[in-house]
């Protein structure tokens, strides 16, 4: 890009370096003066806290408390590792991350597939079907609440299981009077695929929108079947950009949960959708205080998305490389 | 490719060959498929849909078994909503009633119920909260966010890729786990629910989005732009503020857009570090249920209300929606 600018090097260097002396700001001044605010700001409020809470990780203290850290090592770590009740959240939490995205992903590009070629009005319905993504989840977790509500909730009516003698209680873990496992789950994670399913449709389809037609075209020449046509060149064309939808969604996925669940269910029914966050919520606020131990849980967590995020912004590096 | 080009293919490419291109097979096809799309979307619409009618239920209707999709629309849950009241003596209550002709709208919905207005409620002054700490916090992350963004795209920045990985990264963590050293930071700073301690929270949060979009929109504008203003006398800043922000200015508004969204819509934090001045609408929402019974059709028009700004930006900001929820990564 530079090159094309010295078409007459010998003007413009001239120029600029007559030019010097009324420039009041060095280039590098400005650079320096244009990043660190910012930078200064993310180390105060993000990076300081981080180390802040690893100190305290390895403490025995309350925020409540009038009492100073206690360092007691590896015992908070050593606590949540040998708490059965913990690996269950963090199944739980597994477990809504594996549903719900894993849903997604099938919806999204099945949309993505039905949409792929515009139509009379597509950008328009594909602006209308965008919309729960831009929602405020703990909101969304709220209506969906009264949506599944037994007895007067759409929800059961609109999948014909509005029987009286038999109720459908999908918040509380029960059908028909029985308990049936993970139904609350379900319920949460069904929220979650109604809102993100869009988003991996639009990644999709902005992949299938870059497969250059020739692909195609060569195949049809040489008669290749729809199906082999899908698994030789649409599927490994949009491989990429599925996987950042995975990552992006399993990050994602993570984090919102919290507000997901506390909006519909608080954890419940008994801890059935206690996904990580909410305990982590608990440990450290409601009641309990016990600000050392939920730096640890944090720090198990923060572990984990570390892990997810490292290898998304890899994949993200090697895509924007190819372009 | 050349060769293809040389020789030609051995048969003509017709309609039925080519894929990509309309036979009235794939007309039909087509047809039936936008029908599809369409029964989707509206599928996806119901939850929406519902809502809204909700939120002009009464509170008898919200309650009704089986759920009525014809009623009489009023407009009492956004009366409940904004307005705290007291019920009214019976006797009190008849005579109000006939004076009702003088009263406003609201006092007459409030009426209704048997019921008197008697100030504004706890959630206008939320939703004030919200516009004060969303709106402040988005002007100060986007203009950290534009001087940042310019930066890291015009010059030579030692260490680009991991400050950029750096502040990205900070995005990734869930709230949840700043939270905690977050909350004792505050209250030693008196910063706890402040709204300035709020503004700067999500001033901070949204900066790696506004720096990456910003920075993706700014990698788009031509250097030679300020080069050439430079070369004509301008200083660096003055190309700066005169060219690349009135070239970048969609841009700009599209991530503007996006900050605000996500400060409107935060949750967690604004749980964990508010508790009564600073407390936005989200959190309130949520709690409200707790009081006095569950309100929904209350419930529902404050969703409604948080809602409708959301709907009307999704569509002015469709074309770079896709690039605001990756960060500037995919590009449509």
């Amino acid at each position: 890009m530079t090159s094309e600018v010295g078409f007459e090097p010998e003007t413009s260097a001239t120029s600029t370096q007559q030019k010097k002396p009324r420039r009041t700001l060095s280039d590098k001044a400005i650079r320096n003066l244009f990043i660190w605010p910012a930078l200064i700001l993310l180390i105060a409020i993000n990076i300081f806290p981080l180390f802040y809470s690893l100190f305290l990780s390895f403490t025995d203290y309350s925020a409540i408390a009038n009492q100073a850290p206690e360092w007691i090592a590896f015992e908070n770590f050593g606590r949540i590792l040998n708490d059965e009740r913990m690996w269950e959240f963090f199944s739980t939490t597994g477990k809504y991350v594996l549903y719900s995205v894993g849903l997604q992903m099938l919806l999204g590009f099945g949309l993505a597939m039905l949409i792929r070629e515009s139509f009379l009005g597509s950008g328009f319905i594909t602006t209308l079907i965008l919309i729960p993504m831009m929602l405020s989840p703990v909101v969304v977790g709220l209506f969906w609440k009264l949506i599944y509500n037994p007895s007067f909730g759409f929800f059961n009516y609109m999948i014909g299981m509005a029987d009286p003698n038999r109720p459908l209680d999908m918040l509380a873990s029960r059908f028909a009077g029985e308990v049936v496992n993970d139904l609350a789950l379900w319920a949460v994670v069904l929220v979650d695929v109604w809102m993100w399913t869009p988003f991996v449709m639009l990644l999709v389809l902005s992949g299938l929108k870059a497969i250059p037609d020739y692909l195609y075209e060569a195949a049809a020449i040489d008669r290749a079947s729809s199906w082999f046509q899908f698994w030789r060149i649409t599927l490994p064309q949009v491989t990429p950009l599925l996987l950042i939808a995975v990552l992006f969604r399993t990050i994602e996925a993570m984090n919102k949960s919290f507000d997901l669940v506390m909006g519909m269910t608080g954890g419940g029914p008994g801890t059935a959708t206690e996904v990580i966050g909410v305990t982590l919520f608990r440990t450290a606020f409601q009641g309990q205080w016990r600000t050392g131990r939920a730096s640890a849980i944090a720090y198990v967590i923060l572990i984990i998305v570390i892990a997810i995020s490292n290898i998304y912004i890899r994949y993200l590096n090697k895509i924007r490389g190819e372009e | 490719m050349a060769s293809f080009e040389e020789s030609g293919p051995s048969t003509p490419v017709t309609e039925g060959i080519r894929v990509d291109k309309v036979s009235p097979r794939s007309r039909r096809l087509k047809r039936i498929r936008s029908l599809v799309v369409v029964l989707i979307a509206l599928i996806g619409l119901i939850p929406v849909a519902v809502m809204v009618i909700t939120a002009f239920k009464s509170r008898t209707e919200v309650v009704a078994v089986p759920p009525r999709l014809i009623f009489e629309p009023t407009l009492e849950g956004f009366v409940f909503l904004l307005t705290e009241r007291s019920q009214m003596a019976p006797a009190i209550l008849e005579e109000a009633k006939q004076n009702a002709g003088e009263l406003g709208l609201f006092d007459r919905i409030a009426l209704n119920a048997g019921q008197q207005i008697t100030g504004p409620s706890d959630f206008v002054r939320r939703l004030r909260n919200s516009l004060i700490i969303a709106g402040g916090s988005t002007i100060f992350t986007v203009a950290l966010g534009l001087f940042a963004a310019y930066a890291f795209s015009r010059f030579e920045v030692p260490g680009k890729g991991d400050l950029m990985f750096l502040i990205l990264s900070t995005r990734m963590l869930p709230a949840v786990v700043v939270a905690v050293p977050l909350f004792l930071m505050f209250r030693q700073l008196n910063l706890y629910d402040t709204h300035l301690g709020m503004i700067i929270l999500y001033t901070v949060f949204n900066l790696s989005l506004t720096t990456w979009l910003l920075k993706g929109f700014m990698d788009e504008i031509p250097k030679e732009y300020e080069e050439a203003a430079m070369v004509d006398g301008y200083s660096r800043w003055q190309a700066f503020y005169k060219i690349v922000i009135p070239q970048a200015s969609t841009g700009i508004a599209a991530t503007t857009v996006f900050a605000f969204i996500f400060a409107w819509n935060e949750y967690a934090l604004a749980l964990m570090m508010t508790s009564e001045t600073a407390r936005t609408a989200p959190p309130a929402i949520a709690t409200m249920q707790g009081r006095g019974g569950i309100e929904w059709s209350a419930i529902a028009a404050g969703t409604l209300a948080f809602l409708i700004p959301v709907i009307i930006v999704a569509f002015a900001l469709r074309k770079h929606l896709l690039r605001g929820v990756t960060f500037g990564a995919i590009r449509q």
